[in-house]
């Protein structure tokens, strides 16, 4: 097979179980969405891992640029003020 | 070595014996793939399927020899070729790729049948090891045929080596269908459908995918295979000393 005319890659997205997120879980080759759902099924969820998969185009997804890193993320490093712990709860809300 | 079982032949051990021999030389034909198909995707796919059907051997053989005392694994590998009871159609060599799933998709769309009516069964063992066996059955049979119309309505090479397998395959279908008193014994008692019964829904669900593959499949003929009642092709031996010669050489043998 040449580069040209490989299948493309596949991001896949597995939900463990109802009422949890879709976690990425890896990639795969596929021909089209059909063939991408049934080997994200085959290759990630035969360990009881799975009850929906997703799958998405790699290709698809835009990324951060990993040379914006320090842009973009250190300066959240020392701004403990955006996380929620100052706040008292009151007892009713509790368990947040 | 480890010398062989023979079982006492009722027709309902041959009736259970011929499903679970299905499986079980199905699944060695399909793990002859492992490391060898043409994408790793796809490599684990055929990979757990055959598990899938060794697993529906492993039930459905117990059930088998639990009255006469024999265990899964001497069902398994201490047989002779005779008392195997497949249809000649697991036991052909696994070919390329085309004709893989040619035989995946006929033999999956026949046990999807054959486990949807034995759910029903009056052996309520195996109606238990049905319910659960015609999941795997159904998923295996969608996967073969989306492959099998991908091959048959793609490159010409594709083309051309579906249509070479379903001129290889398609007359060992017949086998499958033809009845005799094992099917009527189990008609009889409740235990199963006779062959007889699956063959008009098989043709039909077999049509669909033959015409979306763009696909005719040859006209019937007089040939007939004898695999299920342990008359076996040439390829029968050499898959069995395969798969026997670990516990014939190392009797008990286990992981």
């Amino acid at each position: 097979m040449t580069a040209s005319n490989e299948w493309p890659l596949w991001e896949v997205f597995v939900r463990t179980k109802a009422g949890l997120d879709h976690k990425h879980c890896g990639s795969l080759h596929a021909a089209d969405p059909k063939m991408a759902i049934q080997m994200a099924r085959d290759v990630y969820t035969r360990r009881q891992e799975g009850s929906s998969v997703w799958v998405v185009r790699s290709d698809q997804i835009t990324a951060s640029d990993p040379g914006d890193k320090d842009m973009y993320f250190d300066p959240s490093d020392d701004k403990v003020y955006r996380h929620p712990t100052f706040y008292k709860l009151p007892k009713s809300v509790d368990h947040m | 070595m480890q010398g062989s079982v023979q079982l006492r032949s009722d027709p309902a051990t041959q009736y259970l014996l011929r499903i679970g021999d299905t499986c079980l030389i199905l699944g060695q034909r399909l793990g002859e793939w492992c490391g060898h198909a043409p994408v790793i995707e796809e490599d684990i796919a055929l990979t757990n399927m055959a598990l899938d059907l060794i697993g529906q051997a492993r039930a459905v053989l117990t059930h088998a020899g639990k009255a006469q005392g024999f265990d899964e694994d001497q069902l398994a590998f201490l047989r002779d070729e005779p008392d195997y009871l497949n249809p000649t159609l697991v036991e052909l060599p696994r070919g390329d790729f085309a004709f893989t799933m040619l035989r995946n998709l006929m033999v999956a769309t026949w046990l999807k049948l054959l486990w949807q009516r034995l759910a029903a069964s009056s052996d309520a063992e195996l109606a238990a090891i049905a319910g659960k066996a015609l999941k795997e059955a159904r998923y295996h049979q969608q996967h073969a045929a989306d492959w099998v119309v991908r091959l048959g309505d793609g490159t010409p090479e594709s083309r051309r080596r579906s249509e070479t397998a379903l001129a290889q395959l398609w007359p060992y279908a017949a086998e499958l269908f033809e009845a005799d008193a094992v099917d009527d014994a189990a008609r009889a008692s409740g235990l199963g459908p006779g062959a007889a019964e699956l063959q008009e829904p098989w043709l039909a669900e077999m049509d669909q995918v033959l015409a979306e593959a763009a696909l005719t499949a040859p006209k019937e003929s007089s040939f007939r295979s004898t695999g299920r009642r342990g008359i076996h092709s040439e390829h029968m031996g050499h898959l069995l000393a395969e798969m026997q010669h670990l516990q014939r050489a190392y009797p008990g043998g286990v992981w």
